[in-house]
């Protein structure tokens, strides 16, 4: 019966529109603002997701060409949320925490490129010493907590980091103590107990945390509206008493503005905000992952919401940069991609003899 | 005759490196306004602010990566496990985060907590107040494992716990919070990686931990009656062995015994005695024995739940075969 019941509501939301729900969402969105960039700013989100992007095809490149192995999430898609999010904080201050699909919130959090690229290769110059992968990034340096995973298990490490920063302005007297935590994750992970524990952990202890959903629809598989009884998961918040906000996710300026309203917050001791990022990943689940069930008219209607063709057009139109400035950045970004490409094949593979180092903390 | 419970001995060793280092912080559930399921964080929330002895939600889970996070960045949390049992639904925490994490970071984070809490077959309590996740743990690499047996060593090792900078999982038994022993004076901390040669002998090995220490004693009165000389080892540090202690000892009897309240597949017991075997095989003139717990869910009648674990008679006997028919 319930089966029956969750069926119809497939069938319904399929049928009303051309994509499903969250198309309609996207379309039906009323973004409260967006944010005001200067040029350098404007330079500098562009940077950041060209990055982001173009490092991603070349670990799709370096994986078919046999260079990498495991599972590798790609972020295609999805930059505007790990730009717009850790843009609008401060890095090496703030802290980061991620999911197997992490490579592009080491970059934004400012992990180099060949730190990340040679933890692909497996090699010790890696940013995890090619003991972690692709889905084990960790900087201590740029305060990334990690890429977790399993689902969910990242956020109450998350959690932790924000008690960390509450617990040193009250208990050890540190004034200046205000980090922010931002915990990214999908919307699979919204349907899962840790997601809801952390989310009253939060409110209840009024922690400085941004719960970054990237609602891609897809949890591999497993369409969201078939998976969770309400999809508008930013809701959710309402029932913990916490700030809860839907943005555009494929609008970097308005995912900076919906930022900078939660890390206000945050720092003000008002606690946690839940922020839901409508986005799309161009790519399959993984590199593994055949991508049969996703139609193609759906890939289309995000396509054409391309968050770096959109931001140029909202810098070009407002007359901050011109297509050759950013025709520019795309060139240094292929370069410096290329350079860590080369640095981690020629970067040493980890010393055999310290199979065993880093077990405990003493070596 | 004055003296101190353990529960208070445990009490002592969380007051005195709260003291000590404000980064220590407790969390769990009812460690703060209700002191702890078994006091042993009586009125420390009074005195330490309801900050750093936390409260949480019923949510083991999360409040555990919650502190393995706080670890990352900078504090040292005790996790209370109200009752070790319940640190299963805390088991991913545990094996993916404080125990992998370190490693597979490449050394970027160092995790200092301590999950600790009651554990162990008590009286009548149910399968599932009844565990021993001691086992359960113990191939999680990165962890260390302690049990602790008395007062002395309760507070010894609690203090060398938090003190640690790796995650310990420190067993407590619900059966022992009650004992009383004069503590040695000031500050003192016993090593997390030694065993404690309890008694000196020459005819057989006991290595035993936690409660069954005392069921060994028991059993070693009678003996010593019978005439057999016991050499008792409480092993303390469950991961790793402390191996050095152990051959010794098995160097000079010959014969070995082990006691556990663990069950016995994929006990303490059967990751020691391979290593025995491995290790110290030209020296054993017997088999090796294990007495264990019975493979079963622990039952809730009485005389079921005592024939489920090991009891003195049983190691009287075992001692008595080994010795005398050097079977």
């Amino acid at each position: 019966m319930g089966q029956d019941i969750a069926m119809e509501t497939e069938r319904t939301a399929v049928g009303t529109g051309l994509t499903g729900a969250h198309a309609e969402r996207l379309s039906g969105l009323v973004t409260a603002s967006r944010a005001q960039v200067d040029r350098d700013t404007g330079l500098a989100l562009y940077r950041d997701m060209t990055l982001g992007r173009r490092f991603e095809d070349k670990c799709a490149e370096m994986y078919y060409r046999g260079k990498m192995f495991g599972f590798v999430h790609l972020y295609n898609g999805q930059e505007a949320v790990s730009t717009g999010v850790i843009g609008a904080m401060k890095r090496q201050h703030d802290w980061f925490c991620s999911t197997y699909r992490d490579h592009v919130h080491a970059l934004s959090a400012g992990v180099p490129a060949r730190e990340v690229m040679s933890e692909l290769f497996g090699k010790e110059t890696g940013c995890s010493k090619g003991r972690g992968g692709s889905m084990h990034l960790f900087s201590k340096e740029h305060h990334l907590l990690g890429g977790y995973a399993f689902i969910g298990e990242g956020i109450p490490v998350a959690l932790g980091a924000a008690f960390t920063s509450r617990y040193k302005r009250e208990a050890l007297g540190e004034a200046d103590s205000d980090s922010v935590t931002a915990a990214f994750f999908g919307d699979g992970t919204c349907n899962i107990g840790q997601f809801y524990e952390c989310l009253n952990m939060a409110q209840l202890w009024k922690l400085p945390i941004i719960f970054v959903v990237e609602n891609n629809k897809w949890a591999i598989g497993m369409d969201h509206n078939r998976a969770t009884s309400d999809p508008e998961i930013w809701r959710k918040a309402a029932s913990f008493g916490m700030a809860g906000e839907e943005v555009d996710g494929m609008d970097v300026l308005a995912v900076r503005a919906a930022a900078e309203r939660a890390v206000a917050r945050a720092r003000a001791g008002e606690g946690p905000t839940l922020l839901e990022c409508l986005t799309y990943r161009f790519r399959g689940h993984s590199l593994a992952d055949p991508d049969e069930l996703r139609a193609e008219e759906e890939k289309q209607f995000w396509a054409q919401r391309d968050p770096l063709k959109a931001l140029e057009r909202d810098l070009v139109s407002a007359g901050l940069v011109s297509s050759e400035d950013l025709r520019a950045i795309e060139k240094e970004i292929d370069a410096e991609v290329q350079d860590c490409v080369d640095f981690a094949l020629s970067a040493p593979e980890p010393d055999s003899s310290e199979l065993t180092r880093y077990i405990w903390a003493e070596d | 005759m004055a003296g101190t419970l353990l529960f208070n001995a445990l009490r002592e060793a969380i007051d005195e490196e709260m003291a000590l280092d404000p980064h220590v912080c407790v969390m769990g559930e009812d460690v703060g306004h209700y002191g702890g399921s078994y006091k042993v964080t009586k009125d420390l929330c009074e005195k330490y602010g309801e900050l750093r002895v936390l409260d949480t939600p019923i949510a083991e889970n999360s409040f555990t990566g919650m502190a393995v996070g706080a670890a990352m960045t900078g504090l040292r949390p005790i996790v209370e496990g109200m009752n070790m049992g319940f640190l299963l639904l805390a088991f991913n925490q545990i094996s993916n985060n404080m125990g992998m994490l370190r490693y597979t970071s490449g050394g970027n984070y160092t995790i200092p907590t301590v999950v600790r809490g009651p554990g162990g077959v008590g009286r009548q309590l149910g399968a599932e107040h009844s565990q021993r996740l001691e086992a359960y743990f113990h191939a999680v690499p990165g962890i260390k494992i302690v049990a602790c047996s008395t007062p002395t060593n309760a507070k010894g090792l609690m203090k060398a716990a938090i003190r640690d900078n790796n995650p310990v999982l420190f067993f407590e038994h619900v059966l022992l919070y009650n004992l009383t022993e004069e503590l040695p004076e000031g500050d003192y901390i016993c090593a997390l990686d030694q065993a404690d040669l309890v008694k000196e002998g020459t005819d057989v090995t006991i290595l035993t931990y936690s409660r069954m220490r005392h069921h060994c004693l028991k059993a070693v009165e009678q003996l010593e009656a019978d005439g057999i000389s016991v050499e008792l080892i409480d092993l303390i540090s469950l991961k790793p062995f402390d191996m050095e202690t152990i051959a010794r000892s098995i160097r000079k009897t010959h014969k070995v015994i082990v006691v556990e309240e663990c069950m016995k597949t994929g006990g303490i017991g059967a990751e020691l005695i391979a290593l025995i075997t491995e290790q110290c095989f030209d020296e054993l003139d017997a088999r090796p024995v294990r007495l264990s717990s019975q493979d079963i869910p622990t039952p809730y009648n009485g005389n079921l739940e005592n024939l489920t674990i090991i009891q003195p008679h049983q190691i009287v006997e075992a001692a008595q075969t080994i010795v005398r028919e050097g079977l």
